[in-house]
C-alpha cells in the first residue's frame, strides 16, 4: 500500500520548525534565494506552469496559468490575497500548515509576488484560527527582520509587504470574490464574474488569489525544479496533495499523498481502516460540497480526474468516512444545515432553496417523510444549481 | 468629521488610536473595519450598539453599515457573553465523532441551552460550523482557543480548570455595561 510522500510535510515534525532559526537550518528560504538570483519574474511563471501545480483550495485551477492572466503593466497596483479562510467541513490542512510551518507559506508568498510583480499581499485568515494568526504574526515579524520580506529583499530590488488580515466567521469568504468583498470591509457577498480577479479584484485592481497549500508548495518547486515536481502524480494531476482524513477511521489526520495513490491507500493505509472495524458505508472525497462515494470506490485514484470520473469532485482534499451505523439522512441533514446557515443570502435561489431543502430533510429525518419529498428535493436542486452568483448554491 | 474632533463615550482614546493605526495598513481604510470590531470586542467583551455607532463614526459610515457586518459575521457578539465562550463544532466530521453528545453533556453540566449564558456570567455555550479541527474531532473552542478531541470527560476537567481561575485560557473581559 502506498504511504505518504512528504514534500510540504517533510519537516512537519521537526521541533520549532515554525521559527526562523530552525526553518533556516532545514533549507528554509533557499527557494526564494534561488528564485531571485537565477530567474526573471516571467521565467518563474513559466516554471510554475511547467510544474503542473494546480490550486489546492478546491477548484484545482492551474496556478501558473492563473498568474499569467494578470496584466503585466496595468497602471494600477497588483495584489495577492492568500486564502486561509479554510472552512469547508472536513478540511483542516491549511490550519496545520500555518500553525506549524508558517515560514514555508511566507516563502511561497514571496515567490508568487516576485513572479507576478506584486508588492502587497494580504493574508486573509479566518477569524477562528487565533493560534494560526499568532504564528503568522510572529513569522512575518521574523521574516521582515531577516530581510526575506520588506524592502529590497535580499538585495534584489523587489519589495513586498505582507499584511495579516483576520476574518470574523463566514464560510462564504473562502469563495474568492466573497473574500475580496470581505477584505474591502463589507459583508462576504460573492461577485459576478467576469470580470475575474486577475483583471479586476481587490479595490478593482489585478489580484491573484491563491490557497495556503498551493503557495506552500512553491519553495519546493523552485529548489528542486519543475520537472522534479511534475515527476510526481498523474498526467493531469501532478505532485502531491495534503488530504485531510476524518470521520469513522482509526487514525484521522492530515496525510500528504502522491496523486497516483488511491482512496484505499489513504483510508486503510494511512488511516488504519474503519473505526471499530465496522463496514465502510460512504466516503465524501472532497469536503461537504462533494457528492458521496461508496465502498465500491475504494480503489479509485486520489487525482482530480479519477474522482470526477466516479461522479464526485476532489475539491479541498477533505476525505470524510462514514461507517455502516451512520444514518445517511442524518448526515445529509447535518451537511444541509451547514449550507443553509452559511448561505450569504444575496441570491434568492440559494437563500430560499437551502432553507427549503433543510426543512424537507428534517421532516424526512423525523419520520414524517412523504413519497413526493424526493421529487421535491430534486426540483429544488434543479432551481438552485447554476442559478446563483457562486457555487455554494450548486453545492 | 475628523476623529480628533469626535467625542467618544465608549471607546477609549487609546483604542481609537489603535483603530486609526489599523486603518493605515490598507489603501482603503474601510478594509480595517473587521479588525477594528475585533479589537473593540476584545476590549468591551461584546459589541453594544453604542460602540457600533462610534466605530461607524470613525469609518464615516452609517451605524446600519456596521450593524450589517456585526449581524453577518459569526464571531461578533451582539449581546453580552460569559467570561468563557465555549463553542462546539457541529459540522459533519465532528458530528460523526460525537459532537452532539458533547454539546448535550455541556448543556446538562452548565444548566443552559445552546446560545445561553450561565447566570453567574461565567460560561456561554454556542455551536459553530466547521472550526477546522476535523482530524481531532470532536472540537471545542474556549474563547477561540482549540480544545481537541474533546470528550465529555475532557470537557468536565476543562470546566473545573476554568472555574478554578488557573486556566491557560485567558477569560474575556467583564462585559461592558452602559
Amino acid at each position: 500500500m502506498k504511504e505518504q510522500t512528504q514534500i510540504l510535510f517533510k519537516h512537519r515534525d521537526v521541533k520549532d520548525i515554525g521559527t526562523m532559526e530552525v526553518y533556516l537550518q532545514h533549507g528554509g528560504y533557499e527557494g526564494l534565494k534561488k528564485c531571485l538570483k537565477e530567474h526573471k519574474p516571467d521565467e518563474v511563471i513559466e516554471l510554475v506552469k511547467a510544474s503542473g501545480l494546480r490550486g489546492r483550495g478546491g477548484a484545482g485551477f492551474p496556478t501558473g496559468m492563473k498568474w499569467s492572466f494578470v496584466p503585466k503593466n496595468p497602471g494600477k497596483p497588483k495584489y495577492l490575497c492568500v486564502n486561509c479562510d479554510e472552512s469547508e467541513p472536513g478540511t483542516c490542512k491549511d490550519r496545520e500548515l500555518v500553525e506549524r510551518q508558517p515560514h514555508q507559506l511566507l516563502e511561497g508568498i514571496a515567490i508568487c509576488c516576485y513572479a507576478v510583480g506584486i508588492q502587497q499581499a494580504y493574508l486573509y485568515i479566518r477569524g477562528e484560527m487565533l493560534e494560526g494568526a499568532l504564528c503568522l504574526e510572529r513569522a512575518i515579524r521574523e521574516a521582515n527582520q531577516k530581510g526575506f520580506l520588506g524592502r529590497d529583499i535580499l538585495g534584489s530590488g523587489f519589495d513586498l509587504e505582507v499584511i495579516l488580515h483576520r476574518g470574523a466567521g463566514a464560510y462564504i469568504c473562502g469563495e474568492e470574490s466573497a473574500l475580496l468583498s470581505s477584505l474591502e470591509g463589507g459583508r462576504g457577498f460573492p461577485r459576478l464574474k467576469p470580470p475575474f480577479p486577475a483583471v479586476s479584484g481587490l479595490y478593482a485592481c489585478p489580484t491573484v488569489i491563491n490557497n495556503v497549500e498551493t503557495l506552500s508548495t512553491l519553495p519546493h518547486i523552485l529548489v528542486n525544479g519543475a520537472e522534479w515536481y511534475a515527476g510526481f502524480g498523474t498526467e493531469k494531476s501532478k505532485g502531491t496533495r495534503v488530504f485531510c482524513l476524518s470521520g469513522h477511521v482509526k487514525k484521522p489526520g492530515n496525510y500528504e499523498m502522491e496523486l497516483t495513490s488511491t482512496m484505499r491507500d489513504l483510508i486503510e493505509g494511512c488511516g488504519g481502516g474503519i473505526l471499530d472495524d465496522r463496514e465502510l458505508k460512504a466516503i465524501i472525497p472532497g469536503g461537504a460540497s462533494a457528492p458521496m462515494l461508496t465502498r465500491e470506490h475504494l480503489d479509485i485514484g486520489l487525482d482530480f480526474e479519477s474522482i470526477a470520473a466516479a461522479g464526485s469532485m476532489a475539491g479541498s482534499g477533505a476525505v470524510v468516512v462514514m461507517h455502516q451505523d451512520t444514518c445517511m439522512v442524518g448526515a445529509i441533514l447535518r451537511i444541509m444545515e451547514f449550507f443553509e446557515e452559511e448561505s450569504c443570502g444575496k441570491c434568492t435561489p440559494c437563500r430560499e432553496g437551502t432553507k427549503w431543502m433543510r426543512d424537507v430533510l428534517l421532516r424526512i429525518h423525523q419520520g414524517h417523510g412523504r413519497r413526493e419529498d424526493l421529487d421535491l428535493l430534486l426540483s429544488v436542486c434543479g432551481n438552485l444549481a447554476g442559478k446563483s452568483f457562486c457555487p455554494l448554491g450548486d453545492a | 468629521m475628523k476623529t480628533a474632533e469626535m467625542t467618544f463615550k465608549v471607546l477609549s482614546a487609546e483604542l481609537v488610536e489603535e483603530i486609526r493605526a489599523i486603518m493605515g495598513r490598507y489603501p482603503k481604510p474601510r478594509s480595517a473595519i473587521l479588525g477594528a470590531l475585533h479589537r473593540v470586542q476584545e476590549t468591551l467583551g461584546w459589541l453594544p450598539a453604542e460602540a457600533q455607532t462610534e466605530v461607524a463614526a470613525i469609518f464615516d459610515v452609517s451605524p446600519a453599515e456596521v450593524e450589517s457586518l456585526v449581524t453577518f459575521y459569526y464571531m461578533y457578539h451582539r449581546r453580552p457573553v460569559g467570561r468563557y465562550v465555549l463553542k462546539v463544532c457541529r459540522s459533519i466530521s465532528c458530528y460523526l465523532r460525537g459532537s452532539d453528545d458533547l454539546r448535550c453533556h455541556l448543556q446538562r453540566q452548565l444548566g443552559i441551552q445552546r446560545g445561553q449564558t450561565t447566570p453567574d456570567g461565567q460560561f456561554t455555550l454556542l455551536e459553530g460550523e466547521c472550526l477546522a479541527g476535523c482530524v481531532h474531532a470532536p472540537i471545542l473552542q474556549v474563547n477561540d482557543h482549540f480544545v481537541e478531541t474533546c470528550t465529555p470527560e475532557k470537557a468536565d476537567a476543562l470546566l473545573d480548570e476554568l472555574r478554578s481561575g488557573k486556566s491557560q485560557f485567558p477569560p474575556m473581559p467583564e462585559p461592558w455595561k452602559p
